[in-house]
C-alpha cells in the first residue's frame, strides 16, 4: 500500500466559533495574521519535506476562502515541493477543474510540475466540495459532465504533440491548443479522480484512473469501491488492480494509547471546526434534489450526526485510525479487508493545532512500524481470497456504531 | 395564486411553469435564461397570442422584459413586479441581494414584509420539500452568472413601446424600490406604483392593493 501524507494547511487560530456564521466562505480574513501565516506555511512545507525523507509519498489539496485550508493554489506549493523533495511522488488531489475556468492553464501548470520534478507528478481532478461553489462562482449543476469535459481537454492537451488543436465543447472553448511544456511522463502523468457516488465511481473506472474516496467510512466504502470494481470489470473485462483505489482518512500513531488519543483529538479539529452555513453547504445545483431536500430539512429525530466529532464515533466509522502502531495496523487491516482492498492510503496526519514535533513523531512511528506491515498486507492481495473474506463479513450499515467503537478504541 | 383567480374573473389567464419548477424536468440542453426566453417565444407563437398583457414577477419579470425587448407586437401592455434583470450600479454595488449566499432566515427577512407568509420548509412534506429544492436548482440555473441580470438588457429596453407598469413592494430588500425606479427609467412609456406593507411578493402579501393596481392599468 502506498501511503501519501497530507495536511490541509489549516490556520487554526480563530475566534470563538459562536462569533461567526460559517468557517467557510464568509469568515472575514482580518482574522488571518500574515506573520503567523508565514510560520505556518513554512512549517507545512517542512512537514511534507520530512514525509519525503521518511519514504512517504506526498499529497496536497486546495480550498478557497477558508481557514481550514489556507492553500488556495495547490500547484504553487507543489512547485516548491518539486524542488525541495527528491523521491516522493507528488499528488495534487486535486485540481478543481469544474470550478476553474481555464482547463488549459491547469494542463500547463501540471506539465511544468511534472517536468520540474522529473516525472513525479500524480494529477488529481476533483469536482470540489459544496462550499467551493460560492468562492468559485461556478454554477454546480451538471458538475460531473463539466468535470469530464475539462478532463478530456486536459488529457488531449497533454498527449497531442503535433501542433494546435481546437476544442469547442459545451462549457469550455479553446481554439489553438498547443501547450509548452508537455509532461515529462509519457503518455501523461497518472490521473486520480475523487468519487462520491456509485455513478461517479463507474465513470472513473471506465477511464482506468485512480478512484479516491475521502472519509466515507464503513457505511459507504463498499458501495463506492464496489461500483468502481464493477465498472472497471464491465469496461475492461479484468479485475481492477489494487492500485486503482485510494482511501483518505485521519491517522495518528502514538507511542502509547494515551499519546495516540491526544494526537487524534488534535486531528479531529478538522471535523469539529467545520461549521458551515446551510447556504454554502447546500448551494442550488450541487446536490441532487433529494439530497438537497434532506439538507434543507435537517436531520430527522434519531438520525446519526455525520459530523459527530467524538473520537470513538469517528474510529468506529473508519474515518479515523489511531492508536499504538499495532492498533493502527489492525484497524487499517480490518477496514482494508472490509472494503475489498485498496492500494493507496491518503493519510491526513496533521490538522488544527498539531505541532511539527507531534506530527513528525506520529509520521515516524507510522513509517517505521506500520507502513512495512501495510506493504506486506497489500503484497498478499488476491481478489478471490478477498471476496471470501468479504462475504464472511456483513455490511456494517445499520449496525450500532457504539459497539464497533468499543472494539476499535481499545 | 389568489390574484390569478381574481384576474381569471375578467381575463383568460395563462400561467406557465418554467421548466425545472414545480417538479418539472429541466430540458437537457438548457443552460441559462436565454433558453427560457426562446422557449417562451416559441410558446407565444404556438398559442398565437394577440393583444395580450405580459406580466412577470421577479425572475419572471426579467423574462418578460427580455421578451418585450425582442418584440412587442403580440402584446398590449407589460407588467413587471419586483423584477430583476438589469444592473444599474457599478461592479462593486450589490444591486440585487445575493439570495444564494445568505441564510434561509435572512432570505425570509429581506423578501417578506410579514415573514409568516414565507414558505416554510419545516411545514412541508417530503414531496413538497423536494419540489422546493428542485425550484432552487432551476432558479440557480437561470440566474447564476451574470447574477440575476443581463448586462445587455439596459441597452435593449428602449425597444419596449407598449404601456408598462412596474409594481413594487415597498419593503422589498431583494430588489429595492430604487432598483425598480432605475428599471422604470429605462422604459419610455412606463410608470411605477409602490405597495406598502409588502416585500418581494406584493401579490401575495397585499393581493387587494395589487389587483387594484393591475386592473386599473389593464383597462
Amino acid at each position: 500500500m502506498k501511503t501519501w501524507f497530507f495536511t490541509e494547511d489549516a490556520y487554526p487560530n480563530l475566534p470563538d466559533d459562536e462569533s461567526y456564521e460559517s468557517i467557510r466562505v464568509n469568515l472575514p480574513n482580518k482574522h488571518f495574521d500574515p506573520v503567523l501565516g508565514a510560520d505556518l506555511f513554512n512549517m507545512y512545507l517542512d512537514i511534507w519535506a520530512a514525509a519525503d525523507e521518511k519514504g512517504l509519498e506526498i499529497m496536497l489539496n486546495e480550498h478557497h476562502q477558508t481557514p481550514t485550508c489556507v492553500l488556495p493554489a495547490a500547484p504553487i506549493a507543489l512547485g516548491v515541493l518539486a524542488r525541495e523533495t527528491k523521491e516522493a511522488r507528488l499528488l495534487i488531489l486535486g485540481n478543481p477543474i469544474v470550478n476553474r475556468k481555464q482547463p488549459i492553464r491547469v494542463a500547463e501548470e501540471m506539465a511544468y510540475i511534472d517536468v520540474l520534478s522529473r516525472g513525479r507528478l500524480e494529477c488529481g481532478f476533483v469536482r470540489g466540495v459544496p462550499y467551493e461553489i460560492a468562492p468559485a462562482n461556478a454554477y454546480p449543476y451538471r458538475g460531473s459532465e463539466k468535470l469530464w469535459e475539462a478532463h478530456d481537454l486536459i488529457m488531449k492537451a497533454w498527449t497531442h504533440h503535433e501542433g494546435p488543436f481546437n476544442f469547442e465543447g459545451r462549457w469550455f472553448h479553446a481554439r489553438q491548443v498547443n501547450i509548452w511544456p508537455r509532461p515529462y511522463q509519457q503518455p501523461h502523468p497518472p490521473v486520480w479522480v475523487t468519487m462520491g457516488s456509485a455513478g461517479s465511481a463507474a465513470q472513473v473506472a471506465q477511464r482506468k484512473h485512480v478512484g479516491a474516496v475521502f472519509l466515507a467510512g464503513y457505511p459507504n466504502i463498499r458501495r463506492l469501491f464496489d461500483s468502481y470494481r464493477n465498472g472497471y470489470f464491465q469496461a475492461h473485462g479484468d479485475e481492477a488492480p489494487l492500485d486503482r483505489l485510494a482511501y483518505a482518512a485521519i491517522v495518528h500513531v502514538g507511542k502509547n494509547e494515551k499519546e495516540a488519543e491526544k494526537g487524534a483529538e488534535k486531528l479531529l479539529w478538522y471535523i469539529r471546526s467545520n461549521k458551515v452555513a446551510p447556504q454554502f453547504n447546500n448551494p442550488p445545483g450541487y446536490h441532487p434534489p433529494e439530497v438537497a431536500a434532506n439538507l434543507i430539512r435537517g436531520p430527522r429525530p434519531g438520525e446519526p450526526n455525520r459530523r459527530d466529532p467524538r473520537l470513538e464515533t469517528q474510529l468506529s466509522r473508519g474515518n479515523v485510525f489511531s492508536g499504538t502502531p499495532d492498533q493502527v495496523f489492525q484497524q487499517l487491516k480490518h477496514f482494508w479487508e472490509y472494503s475489498g482492498g485498496f492500494g493507496h492510503l491518503l493519510l491526513m496526519g496533521q490538522a488544527g493545532f498539531m505541532t511539527y514535533d507531534e506530527t513528525l513523531s506520529s509520521m515516524d512511528l507510522f513509517a517505521k512500524e506500520v507502513y512495512p506491515r501495510l506493504k506486506e498486507l497489500t503484497a498478499t492481495y488476491d481478489p478471490d481470497a478477498m471476496k471470501e473474506l468479504r462475504s464472511a463479513s456483513p455490511d456494517v450499515e445499520g449496525v450500532d456504531m457504539s459497539l464497533l467503537a468499543s472494539e476499535f478504541t481499545r | 395564486m389568489p390574484f390569478a383567480d381574481r384576474l381569471a374573473e375578467r381575463y383568460e389567464v395563462i400561467q406557465p411553469v418554467h421548466p425545472g419548477f414545480a417538479g418539472t424536468p429541466i430540458p437537457e440542453h438548457f443552460d441559462n435564461i436565454q433558453d427560457l426566453i426562446f422557449l417562451y417565444l416559441d410558446l407565444i407563437d404556438e398559442l398565437n397570442l394577440e393583444n395580450t398583457i405580459l406580466a412577470g414577477f421577479s425572475m419572471g419579470g426579467w423574462l418578460a422584459a427580455e421578451i418585450a425587448a425582442i418584440n412587442t407586437k403580440r402584446f398590449s401592455k407589460l407588467v413587471l413586479v419586483d423584477s430583476v434583470g438589469i444592473k444599474p450600479g457599478g461592479p462593486f454595488d450589490r444591486d440585487i441581494a445575493d439570495v444564494f449566499a445568505i441564510s434561509p432566515n435572512e432570505h425570509t427577512r429581506i423578501s417578506w414584509h410579514d415573514p409568516s407568509k414565507a414558505p416554510d420548509p419545516r411545514n412541508m412534506n417530503d414531496e413538497e420539500l423536494q419540489i422546493f429544492a428542485s425550484d432552487r436548482i432551476a432558479h440557480g440555473l437561470y440566474t447564476w452568472e451574470p447574477y440575476m441580470h443581463n448586462p445587455k438588457l439596459q441597452y435593449r429596453l428602449h425597444r419596449i413601446d407598449i404601456p408598462t407598469l412596474l409594481i413594487w413592494g415597498e419593503g422589498d430588500q431583494v430588489v429595492k424600490p430604487s432598483y425598480g425606479e432605475a428599471f422604470r427609467d429605462l422604459i419610455s412609456n412606463s410608470r411605477m406604483v409602490v405597495i406598502p406593507d409588502a416585500g418581494h411578493s406584493p401579490h401575495v402579501e397585499q393581493p387587494e392593493a395589487f389587483i387594484n393596481h393591475f386592473l386599473e392599468f389593464a383597462f
